[in-house]
C-alpha cells in the first residue's frame, strides 16, 4: 500500500508524475492541507515495538519424543533475533529525537518478561506484558498477536509499530502484514533502511530484485529486516536501570481480543536425515550412477 | 638466526580463520579427510627453512622408490603421498616450510608401529604430524623428513556417560571429539581457538592449555591414559580407565608435552567433565591493570567454583581485531583493558545471582567500569568470538613478533609497556591479551615488515626479562623449532642434559620429530 504525502513544500516533478498515475490529489491543491495527517508536521512518534521470547538461535532444537513439539524445559531462551533489531531501530529513533517514547510488547507466558526486560535494557522506556498462559500460547497464531498489538498500539496511542519480520521458530513473517491490516495503516515490510521525513517515511525494502524505496505516511507498520541495523548488546548500567522501569500486565481478554485456538497440531516430526553423498572416479561414473539412479 | 626472514616475503597473505581453511575432500576412495590448504593462492611460499635457517641435515637415509614402495605395500597406495605435500610442509604462520616428499596415513597403532620399525632400522626421519595448527614449526618437516599424519586415526573409540571417560583416537579432531562427547552429556576439558582443525592427539602431544585452564587445570590431570609407538616400533600401552594408578612410573606424562620426539601418541583415554547447564559470559571494561588484578581476586573470591575462563585483552589488541573484521560487534569501546569472565555452573538462576553480585560489587567499587552479561547461547558465542578474532587480526595484514609467556600475576602486564617503549615508533602496534587466569600472556609486537632493527630490539630482550622474573619463555605454545634457542631461559643446564639423555634413550637414533625442542 504506497499512499503519498503532500505538504506545503514544493513538489519535485517525479512527485508531480506519481500524483497523476495515482490520481490522487496534486499537491497545492487547495484541499489538500486538509488531508494531512497531524503527523506530517514535525512532531516526534511514539514507537510501539513487539518482542517475541523464542529459543535462542544457538540452541540445537529438539522434538519431543511425543512427537507433538520441541523440547522447550531447561531450555535456553532469548529475543527473536530480528525482534533486537526491530527494538535497536526504535531506540535509534529516540536518540536522534525522532520518537518520543518506545514501548515493549511481549505476548506470551510469565517468562515472556525476560525479553521485556532485555528491551529496556537496550533503551525502551516501558513494557507491556501481554499474559497468555502456557498451553494456549502453544496454539497462538499471528492472528490472534496482531489484533493483540493493534489494540495497543490504539490504546497507547502509537504513530509506529515496529516488529521483526519473522520469529526464528514458526518462520510465519505474518504478524506485521496483519498489525497493519488490522489497524488499516500502511505497512512496511522487509525494511533495510527507514527514514523520517517530514511527509512520513521514507523506506527501503529488501525485494527479491534488490532493494525498493516506498514512501509512507505515518502511522504506519513497519518489519524489520536482518540489514536495517547491528543491534546493541545491553549493557551493564542500563541493565540496572531496566529493573525499575515500568512493565505493564494485561490480558487479551482485558484487551477484548479472543485467543482461542483456530489450529490443531497433528504433529512435529524432524526433517529426514541427509543421506551422505558418494563420490565418483571421473565424469563417466557420474552419468553411469545418475543413469543408474534414474535421475537422467 | 634469521627465523623470520623467510616471513618478509609473506607480508602481504590474506589470513581466514582457521574453520574457514577446513575444506573436506575426498582422496581417491578413502574417506573424507579435512585437509587445511593454504590461505590464499596469491601468498607466496615461503623459502625453504633448511635453506633460509641454514639447517645441517642429520645423519639420516635417503628417502629412495624401494622405501615408497614398500610403504605402499604396508599402507595401500590411497595412504602413501608423494605429490601435492604443501599442506603438509607448510606450519600454521607460513614461516616453516620443510621438503619432504612423502606422507603416510595409517589407520591404526600396527601400522604406526610398523612404519617406525621400518624407519628406525632404515634411520629415516619422521614428523609425527596432527591438524598442523602449531605456532612454533613443531609438526612440519625442517628437512626432507617423511610426515606422519594421523588423520585417518580420527574415531571416537567410546564415551562413557557414567564415568565420563573417553577412549578417543590422536587423530580425532577436538571438535569433533567435543560433538561426540557433548551428544553424551560431556565435554572435552580443553577448548582454543584452532579447535575445527587441532587433533587431540597433538593437543595432548603439546600439552595444548587453552581458555578453560583455570576451571579444568591441564591435559596432565586430564589424560587418564596415553598409548604410544616408540622410535624402535614397541607399541607402549600405558592406556587406563582410571583416575588412580599408583603402579610403577607415570610414564604416560612424559609423551604430554615432548612434542612427538619421545614417542607418538595414537590413543588417549581421557576423563570428560560433564557439560554444565547454565554458562553466564562477562564482557567488561576496566581503566588500569591494578582494578584488573582486584577484579579477577574478586571473581576467584565470589564466582569461585563456577569460574570456567578469565581472559584479558588490552585496547590496541580488541580495536586491531575490530578494525579487521568488521563483522564483529563488542558492546563496548574505549576502555584501556577489556576482561571476558565466563561462569559455568549447574544452575542458571544462581549463577545469573552469582554473576550479576559480582559485577554490581565492581561497578559500585568503580573498578568495572562498563561492560555486558549474558546468558543467552548467541549472545555467550558473539562474545567469545571477540576473543577468539583477536590473535588473528593482529597478523592478518602486518608482520608479528607473537610471544607466549608465563609470568608473575603482579608483573603480567608491565612488559608492554616496557616493549611498547623499547620498540617506540619502530613498532605499530604493542598488545597483549591472554589468559589471566593462568598468568599467561600473549605479546604482540606488530611492525610494517620484518627488518633486523626491531628484531634486534624485540629478542632476546622479552626472554631475558621472562627470565629474569623466572617465568616461562613458552607457556602452552611449547618450543618446536622457533623455540630451540630459548629453552635455556626457562631451564637449567642440569634439566636440558637429562631431557637429553632421555631423548637418547627413548630414541637412540633420533629420527622422531629432529631438529626441534633440543639443540
Amino acid at each position: 500500500m504506497i499512499s503519498l504525502m503532500f505538504n506545503s513544500v514544493a513538489t519535485p516533478f517525479w512527485e508531480w508524475q506519481r500524483c497523476v498515475e495515482y490520481n490522487l490529489w496534486t499537491p497545492n491543491h487547495p484541499l489538500s492541507y486538509l488531508t494531512i495527517s497531524a503527523v506530517a508536521r514535525k512532531k516526534m512518534a511514539r514507537v510501539l515495538v513487539g518482542v517475541k521470547r523464542v529459543i535462542d538461535y544457538a540452541v540445537k532444537v529438539r522434538v519431543k519424543p511425543e512427537k507433538n513439539g520441541v523440547v522447550t524445559q531447561g531450555v535456553k531462551h532469548s529475543m527473536n533475533p530480528f525482534d533486537e533489531i526491530a527494538v535497536e531501530e526504535a531506540v535509534k529513533m529516540k536518540e536522534k529525537k525522532l520518537a518520543s517514547e518506545v514501548i515493549a510488547v511481549s505476548v506470551g507466558p510469565t517468562q515472556s518478561q525476560e525479553v521485556i526486560r532485555t528491551a529496556l535494557a537496550m533503551g525502551a522506556d516501558r513494557g507491556v506484558h501481554v499474559e497468555v498462559p502456557a498451553a494456549e500460547y502453544d496454539l497462538l497464531q499471528p492472528i490472534h498477536v496482531s489484533k493483540i498489538l493493534a489494540k495497543l498500539a490504539l490504546d497507547e496511542k502509537a504513530d509506529l509499530v515496529i516488529l521483526g519480520k519473522q520469529a526464528i521458530d514458526d518462520d510465519a513473517n505474518q504478524t506485521a502484514q496483519m498489525t497493519a491490516a488490522v489497524l488499516d495503516w500502511p505497512q512496511g515490510t522487509f525494511c533495510n533502511k527507514v527514514e523520517k521525513t517530514d511527509a512520513g517515511l521514507t523506506i527501503a525494502r529488501e525485494i527479491d530484485g534488490g532493494l525498493e524505496t516506498i514512501k509512507t505516511k505515518l502511522p504506519a507498520v513497519l518489519s524489520a529486516d536482518l540489514r536495517l541495523n547491528t543491534p546493541r548488546y545491553a549493557t551493564l548500567p542500563n541493565i540496572m536501570k531496566a529493573k525499575k522501569k515500568p512493565l505493564k500486565k494485561v490480558t487479551p481478554k482485558d484487551l477484548g481480543v479472543d485467543t482461542t485456538p483456530r489450529i490443531e497440531i497433528i504433529s512435529v516430526e524432524d526433517p529426514p536425515v541427509r543421506q551422505a553423498g558418494a563420490v565418483v572416479a571421473d565424469v563417466d561414473a557420474l552419468v553411469a550412477k545418475l543413469k543408474a539412479g534414474g535421475h537422467i | 638466526m634469521r627465523r623470520y626472514a623467510t616471513a618478509v616475503t609473506l607480508r602481504q597473505f590474506a589470513h581466514t580463520h582457521t574453520q574457514a581453511q577446513a575444506r573436506t575432500h575426498a582422496r581417491k576412495g578413502t574417506e573424507a579427510t579435512v585437509v587445511r590448504t593454504l590461505a590464499s593462492s596469491a601468498s607466496p611460499l615461503p623459502e625453504l627453512t633448511q635453506i633460509s635457517d641454514n639447517v645441517q641435515r642429520g645423519n639420516y637415509a635417503q628417502l629412495n622408490d624401494k622405501d615408497v614402495a614398500h610403504f605402499e605395500q604396508l599402507l595401500g597406495k590411497n595412504h602413501v603421498l608423494t605429490e601435492d605435500l604443501e599442506g603438509y610442509n607448510i606450519c600454521f604462520l607460513k614461516r616453516i616450510r620443510g621438503n619432504s616428499k612423502l606422507v603416510l596415513k595409517p589407520g591404526n597403532t600396527q601400522e604406526v608401529a610398523a612404519i617406525l620399525r621400518y624407519c628406525n632400522e632404515r634411520r629415516l626421519a619422521v614428523v609425527p604430524q596432527g591438524g598442523n595448527t602449531g605456532l612454533v614449526g613443531g609438526s612440519v618437516p625442517i628437512c626432507d623428513e617423511i610426515v606422519l599424519s594421523m588423520q585417518r586415526m580420527n574415531k571416537v573409540l567410546s564415551v562413557d556417560e557414567v564415568t565420563g571417560i573417553a577412549i578417543v583416537e590422536a587423530g580425532c579432531i577436538l571438535e569433533n571429539f567435543d560433538q561426540r562427547a557433548r551428544d553424551v552429556g560431556l565435554t572435552v576439558p580443553l577448548d582454543l581457538g584452532a579447535k575445527a582443525s587441532c587433533h587431540i592427539g597433538g593437543n595432548v602431544s603439546t600439552n595444548a592449555g587453552g581458555v578453560r585452564v583455570v576451571r579444568y587445570g591441564n591435559l596432565h590431570g586430564s589424560v587418564l591414559g596415553v598409548e604410544a609407538v616408540l622410535a624402535n616400533g614397541q607399541v607402549l600401552d600405558l592406556m587406563s580407565n582410571f583416575k588412580k594408578d599408583n603402579t610403577g612410573y607415570h610414564m604416560k606424562h612424559l609423551f604430554i608435552g615432548s612434542e612427538g620426539t619421545l614417542g607418538v601418541v595414537t590413543k588417549l583415554a581421557m576423563l570428560c567433565p560433564h557439560v554444565s547447564k547454565a554458562v553466564n559470559v562477562a564482557f567488561i571494561g576496566l581503566n588500569s591493570f591494578d582494578d584488573v588484578l582486584k577484579t579477577f581476586v574478586s571473581a576467584k573470591r565470589n564466582l569461585g567454583e563456577i569460574l570456567s575462563s578469565c581472559e584479558l585483552i588490552d585496547e590496541l589488541a580488541l580495536n586491531t581485531a575490530l578494525q579487521q573484521f568488521k563483522f564483529l560487534n563488542s558492546p563496548i569501546s574505549g576502555y584501556p583493558f577489556y576482561m571476558l569472565i565466563e561462569t559455568s555452573g549447574s544452575n542458571g538462576d544462581h549463577d545469573e545471582e552469582k554473576i550479576n553480585q559480582f559485577i554490581t560489587q565492581g561497578m559500585e567499587r568503580g573498578e568495572i567500569l562498563d561492560g555486558t552479561v549474558s546468558g543467552e547461547p548467541g549472545k555467550v558465542q558473539e562474545i567469545w568470538k571477540i576473543r577468539e578474532m583477536v590473535p588473528l587480526g593482529l597478523i592478518e595484514k602486518s608482520f608479528c613478533f607473537k610471544y607466549d609467556i608465563s609470568l608473575p600475576l603482579r608483573d603480567f602486564y608491565s612488559i608492554v609497556d616496557v616493549m611498547r617503549e623499547r620498540c617506540g615508533p619502530l613498532a605499530t602496534v604493542v598488545c597483549g591479551y591472554g589468559h589471566l587466569g593462568d598468568s599467561n600472556l600473549h605479546l604482540n609486537v606488530n611492525c610494517e615488515q620484518f627488518n633486523d632493527e626491531i628484531y634486534k630490539r624485540v629478542e632476546p630482550f622479552v626472554y631475558e626479562y621472562t627470565s629474569q622474573l623466572k617465568g616461562s619463555i613458552s607457556a602452552e605454545h611449547g618450543i618446536g623449532f622457533l623455540k630451540k634457542d630459548y629453552l635455556h631461559y626457562s631451564k637449567n643446564p642440569v634439566a636440558i642434559e637429562w631431557m637429553r639423555d632421555m631423548k637418547k634413550m627413548f630414541d637412540p637414533n633420533g629420527i622422531l620429530n629432529p631438529y626441534k625442542m633440543l639443540n
